[in-house]
């Protein structure tokens, strides 16, 4: 049963009742950071608490999700409650873009101000032998005043993240293409074009790992490498990330829409997962320009 | 009017959730409903209080004499540290969440939050985070004790608490975030037809705007404070020197947060004054369209006065004189609120019941403490009173004597809604005049001692300080008894429904949907939309 | 306890008496601001009270029906426009003579240390002079067993910055290991030391005597124990201040290359370490909390000695340990050999100068 074809029936807005999922949610985490705080000071019994933390936490989700998409299915969501999710994911994203923001401002900071500041004749009395070059505008430079780090090269814009931008908007696009084949109620060409985009996602990924593996044993740039290094594998960690997550996202819209879920006028999860994908691909294009180009 | 509600449930489609409060421990941990779940909020941040009440008593003992009494300095650095974070986002922040749970829905005639489910793990996790927060005393190396500002590079120096502290923060922060999507959501999507933006009480508009802010600036914390746990365990140099980083770098990143944080903490209690001045005035709330839109500017100008924090790390004049000019523009703003409510009481017809007692007190000593935020805003000045007592002073007084005592306020004014039976007008009194007294004794003095450049964060000080921080102290322990007094005496009472049965609008003068429905208000309100008279203040059928 | 000069008052009320243009700059401000914030205050709070004791139910007011007027809103936006923007300008002139740090006759550089701070004259008369100040020891033992006494508790340090009057002073401030902030309250100074950059700010005092301040930046435990001292002298009592310090500097200078006896290091080391390390590895050695011990530990009793070297000359974890390249050799290798030959460590290893200077200069 689909959501439209009852949708008269469907409550004014829907409250769901009394609900074991968020307390076990909470329980989880609660072995998340308890591990993470230990295993980051080297008590290797706080991994064992994380990954159980994480698993409980998964499994509450999966139920928890079962939960909403039978509510939906069983025709229990109105349009208002549409529109919830639609606020709801939009604040989301923003609140996803600020947390990018912090990165990005630090990296704004190191480049524009403390690298040059470091540099500049003042703080000669520091660092005499100091020379504020920012390393990608200078190859053998590493942006370290105490000369604590050891040299690495940097990485550029060519071949893979030019590549991985590629890979992105053509992911764009064919997302777009299953969109509007499921407005267009062709069932199977939407899987067909999720499923393209899902492994366009893991071959960003790929591409991603590939590219990291290669700056840690070849160019020698690792996350220690000073503040480029740090702004370097912060930014695109946390994207890749974040291409992940979007790319679960898409998995398990992808395997919903092989049960038969969503219609051509409703079908909210799928557009959320989208929003998230392109909110994915626009930092991205950001991360391109402002750390393998500038 | 309630009978009307009553039988208004509608049973035809609402067979997927019992019409009868679910019992016992079940009904809390798995809680669904927006009123179980902002009690929940209130007493979790009640206990808060009395935890971070309990720190600064550790504070204002040590400093009670001159010498070292009772704790090391490296422990009283964790009471500081840990009192100022227990009461930012233990105490004040979950308060207010909790008034949003309650009043919100009812005020605008929705249901429920929007994301009933979601506004219960915000609420959970909380719990996780508070353990964490509060176990810090018993990891080795002692709680953090780098201050609630957690600056580098002293963070790099914590023991393994301060990681405890940062995962703590990033779970509080994803609560936060979750339950401002909720009540934007809420407010956006919910409100009952005739319930316009510009009809709706200020409670919800500030906390619409509160949401906003905390969305915007909660995960730019989040990035802080990772960034210094990768500097702490994975080789990152965000704030080390050495590797081209910058320590005020942190110092940009957390201000940015905690400016606009600030102003989380001053405007829902600002929303829940303007409920209670018009009540008791019985007259309508003067310029409510001006204090919309003073809320929204107050929130846009917290973005760019960050780097009044900062003066003493030294910025070029030109940013000394940018973040000077903008910080003192929130003064504007700031008064056209106070204006406005001075102007509701001119010509009313007022009575001070306890509600009323406390959102005049917070007008009162709230503006002492805007105006010495003004005077701390001016760059040169602030040079001299930076890190000294006198920014304790300010931020008390804004705090203590604002977002505090705009809490007990509204607890007052709607407790017996939330409880069904009235508090007992003189105890309420007593805590008013006691508090108000104690208040100004603990924090008054405290400018002198700032003035005279006594810094903070000392666990001993100079000989010529001891008078004035003796006095600090004696009104500390009497504001701390004088809340001890308000739970025993005012809570638990009226918890445990002892008192006069409230009427449905205990206040002659209160407008507004959370009236229009029974005392206590029964467990499902609203379930479908009210229809409302062109106020929108009353239910009409 | 009686007033201290140049430092706090007994329960003062007020700023301190103004010693330089800024300070006095920043007093008249403060008292302007003061003002204009009590009348705003008063006449706001007056409306309200008197308000309150006419407009009440009990007085039989009636409540009255107006709600709104552009024309207030507007007033009353704009005159406290006007006023803050007022204000504004009034402060914008000491804001950028307070940032002018040109043209000093004397430089100092300031840097703060967990805890203590270190002076350095870099340019100027007495250029070259350089020395540490630290908190009586005795005070910090008074503190502890909690019997405070002296009108300058906590304010009393071995070594004074001594500076000449009327001149202009620059402070370039920073620091060693976390962030400190240097301030001298009669002077209006107040800039915080960063480390690993440089700040400056400037005073010239007008008038000779004796100042006193405290770091005002969290610094750690000890944070409450790192005063500030500053002597200004007439310019012939400074010169000869100079003078005799230059003297103090040729005889102490230790020649790097100088071969010490073992039972020389330890002794001088022990007094290193009393100053420098104890504080937090305790005179026990046994350290505290995360200050690991020295009693026992492998990196003391290591048995390649520039282990232990390289720990003190460029800190360890993060700076949890600071580095100490601001001792000399000698101090260094003094204070290596007395943690290799003391408490329970029986390594019998002597480090001397020349090693370090040479694990310093790689
Ligand atoms: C609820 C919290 C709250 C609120 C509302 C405010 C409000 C303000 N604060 Fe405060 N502040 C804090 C909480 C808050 N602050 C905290 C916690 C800190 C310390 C953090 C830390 O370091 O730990 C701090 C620190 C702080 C500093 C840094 C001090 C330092 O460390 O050196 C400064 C400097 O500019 C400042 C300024 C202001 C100003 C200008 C306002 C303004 O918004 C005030 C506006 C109000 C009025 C001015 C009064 C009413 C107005 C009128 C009656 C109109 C007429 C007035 C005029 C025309 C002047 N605050
Ligand atoms: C957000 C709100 C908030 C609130 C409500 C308070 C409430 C109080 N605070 Fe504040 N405080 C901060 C926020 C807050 N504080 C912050 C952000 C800092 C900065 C931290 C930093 O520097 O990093 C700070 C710092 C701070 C300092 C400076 C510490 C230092 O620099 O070293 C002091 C010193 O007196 C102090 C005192 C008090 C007191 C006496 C109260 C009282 O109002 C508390 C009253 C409540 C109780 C006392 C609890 C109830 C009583 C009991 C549970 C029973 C026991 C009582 C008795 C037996 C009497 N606080
Ligand atoms: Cu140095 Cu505080
Ligand atoms: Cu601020």
């Amino acid at each position: 049963m689909s959501a439209a074809s009852n949708h008269g029936a469907a409550p004014y807005y829907f409250v769901p009742g009394p609900s074991r999922h968020p307390a076990m949610a909470a329980f989880g985490l609660f072995f998340v950071i308890l591990g993470a705080g230990q295993w980051v000071n080297g008590h290797g019994w706080g991994a064992y608490s994380l990954f159980a933390g994480l698993a409980i936490w998964l499994i509450t989700l999966y139920f928890w999700f079962g939960d909403a998409i039978s509510e939906s299915e069983g025709g229990q969501y109105s349009d208002r409650i549409d529109i919830s999710f639609r606020w709801s994911m939009s604040w989301f994203i923003f609140s996803e873009v600020m947390f990018f923001a912090a990165f990005f401002g630090a990296l704004y900071w190191a480049r524009i101000h403390s690298v040059p500041a470091l540099g500049s004749l003042e703080n000669s009395l520091l660092w005499p032998d100091f020379k504020a070059i920012w390393p990608s505008a200078a190859p053998g430079n590493t942006a370290s005043p105490a000369g604590t780090v050891a040299p690495f090269t940097t990485m550029g814009p060519w071949p893979i993240p030019t590549l991985n931008t590629a890979i992105l908007l053509t992911s764009g696009v064919t997302l777009t293409i299953a969109h509007h084949a499921l407005i267009a109620g062709q069932r199977s060409k939407t899987i067909f074009w999720m499923w393209i985009t899902v492994l366009l996602g893991v071959t960003f990924l790929g591409f991603q790992a590939y590219e990291y593996m290669h700056a840690y044993h070849e160019l020698n740039l690792k996350l220690t490498s000073g503040v480029y290094g740090s702004t370097f594998f912060m930014l695109t960690g946390f994207h890749g990330f974040h291409v992940f997550v979007g790319m679960l996202m898409l998995l398990f819209i992808t395997l919903r829409l092989g049960k038969g879920h969503f219609t051509p006028t409703r079908h909210f999860g799928f557009e959320g997962a989208a929003w998230y994908w392109h909110f994915v691909d626009v930092v991205w294009l950001g991360l391109y320009i402002v750390v393998y180009w500038l | 009017m309630s009978a009307v509600l009553d039988h208004h449930g509608g049973h035809a489609h609402d067979d997927h959730h019992d019409h009868h409060a679910p019992t016992g421990w079940r009904r809390w941990l798995f809680a669904t409903n927006h009123k179980d779940i902002g009690t929940m909020y209130l007493l979790f941040s009640f206990t808060m209080l009395m935890i971070g009440g309990v720190l600064a008593l550790c504070i204002r003992a040590e400093l009670f004499k001159p010498g070292l009494q009772y704790f090391n300095p490296e422990l009283f650095n964790s009471f500081t540290t840990m009192h100022g974070l227990i009461m930012v986002f233990g105490a004040i922040m979950p308060a207010f969440v909790g008034f949003a749970n309650w009043m919100i829905p009812l005020q605008i005639g929705a249901s429920d939050m929007a994301f009933a489910r979601m506004n219960n793990l915000s609420f959970w996790l909380l719990i996780p985070a508070a353990i964490m927060l509060a176990g810090s005393f018993f990891m080795p190396g002692g709680a953090p004790a780098a201050g609630w500002t957690l600056y580098a590079p002293l963070t790099l120096q914590m023991g393994p608490s301060m990681d405890a502290g940062i995962f703590a923060m990033h779970i509080m922060g994803a609560s936060s975030i979750m339950g401002s999507i909720n009540i934007i959501v809420t407010i956006l999507n919910m409100r009952a037809p005739g319930m316009t933006l510009m009809k709706m009480p200020l409670f919800a508009w500030t906390w619409l705007i509160t949401a906003y802010l905390l969305i915007a600036v909660m995960p730019v914390l989040a990035g802080a404070i990772t960034m210094t746990l990768t500097d702490r365990h994975f080789g990152t140099s965000f704030f080390n020197p050495a590797g081209g980083g910058d320590p005020v770098m942190y110092q940009h990143i957390f201000w940015f947060f905690g400016h606009p944080e600030v102003y989380i903490m001053i405007l829902p209690a600002f929303g829940i004054v303007s409920a209670i001045i018009p009540a008791f005035a019985r007259k309508k709330l003067f310029g409510y369209t001006s204090m919309v839109y003073a809320t929204a500017s107050i929130a846009i100008l917290s973005f760019i006065v960050w780097a009044h924090h900062m003066y003493t790390t030294g910025m070029p004049v030109t940013g000394q004189l940018f973040f000077m000019y903008a910080t003192m523009l929130i003064a504007v703003p700031t008064g056209v609120k106070i204006f406005n409510w001075v102007a509701t009481m001119w010509r009313g017809s007022m009575t001070f019941e306890t509600p009323m007692l406390f959102a005049v007190g917070f007008l009162f000593v709230f503006s002492m403490g805007g105006f010495t935020g003004l005077i701390l805003s001016m760059a040169p000045i602030d040079q001299q009173l930076q890190d000294t007592y006198y920014v304790v002073a300010h931020f008390h007084y804004v705090l203590v004597a604002g977002s505090l005592y705009a809490l007990f306020a509204g607890v007052y004014y709607w407790g017996p809604k939330w409880t069904g039976v009235m508090y007992s007008e003189t105890r309420g009194k007593i805590h008013f005049w006691g508090s108000l007294i104690f208040f100004n004794v603990t924090f008054f003095p405290m400018h002198f001692l700032g003035l005279a450049g006594m810094p903070r964060r000392y666990a001993d000080y100079p000989m010529q300080f001891a008078d004035f921080n003796m006095i600090a102290s004696i009104g500390a322990f009497g504001f701390g008894l004088m809340q001890v007094y308000f739970f025993l005496f005012v809570v638990v009472p009226m918890m445990r429904g002892k008192g006069e049965p409230a009427p449905q609008k205990p206040w002659e003068g209160a407008e507004g949907l959370e009236w229009e429905v029974p005392s206590p208000a029964p467990f499902h309100t609203f379930e479908t939309p009210p229809k409302l008279d062109p106020t929108a203040t009353k239910v009409i059928g | 306890v009686n007033d201290l000069p140049g430092g706090p008052a007994v329960n003062q009320l007020d700023l301190h008496p103004p010693v330089t243009r800024i300070a006095s700059e920043v007093h008249s401000l403060h008292y302007w601001l003061m003002i204009v914030c009590v009348v705003i205050f008063v006449a706001v709070f007056g409306v309200m009270f008197y308000s309150i004791l006419k407009h009440r139910k009990s007085q039989g007011a009636k409540p009255a029906n107006f709600h709104e007027s552009v024309a207030v809103e507007v007033a009353w936006t704009i005159v406290p426009f006007v006023i803050v923007t007022c204000m504004g300008f009034a402060a914008t002139k000491t804001v950028v003579a307070q940032k002018d740090t040109t043209n000093a006759d004397l430089t100092i550089k300031v840097t703060g240390y967990q805890w203590k701070w270190g002076y350095d004259y870099l340019k100027g008369e007495g250029a070259g002079i350089s020395f540490l100040s630290t908190l009586d020891v005795s005070q910090r033992e008074l503190s502890n067993a909690g019997t405070p006494q002296g009108d300058d508790y906590l304010l009393r340090v071995d070594n004074p910055l001594v500076v000449p009057v009327d001149t202009k002073v620059r402070v370039i401030t920073t620091a060693a290991d976390v962030i400190h902030a240097w301030m001298v309250p009669a002077f209006a100074v107040k800039q915080d030391a960063i480390p690993g950059f440089v700040r400056d700010n400037w005073f010239r005092a007008q008038k000779t005597g004796d100042f006193f301040g405290q770091c005002a930046e969290l610094c750690g435990k000890e944070h409450a124990y790192m005063p500030i001292h500053v002597k200004v002298l007439s310019k012939e009592d400074y010169a000869k201040w100079v003078d005799s310090e230059k003297k103090k500097i040729a005889a102490k200078a230790d020649d790097p290359s100088k071969v010490w006896t073992q039972a020389d290091l330890i002794a001088r080391g022990e007094k290193v370490y009393a100053a420098n390390c104890a504080v937090c590895h305790r005179p026990d050695g046994k350290g505290a909390g995360p200050i690991k011990p020295l009693d026992g530990s492998p990196k003391v009793l290591d048995a390649d000695k520039l282990v232990q070297v390289g720990v003190l000359l460029n800190g360890q974890n993060n700076g949890a340990m600071p580095a100490w390249k601001q001792l000399s050799d000698t101090e260094i290798a003094a204070v290596i050999t007395y943690t290799k030959n003391n408490w329970g460590n029986k390594t019998g290893q002597t480090v001397q100068p020349s090693e370090v200077l040479a694990a310093r200069q790689q």
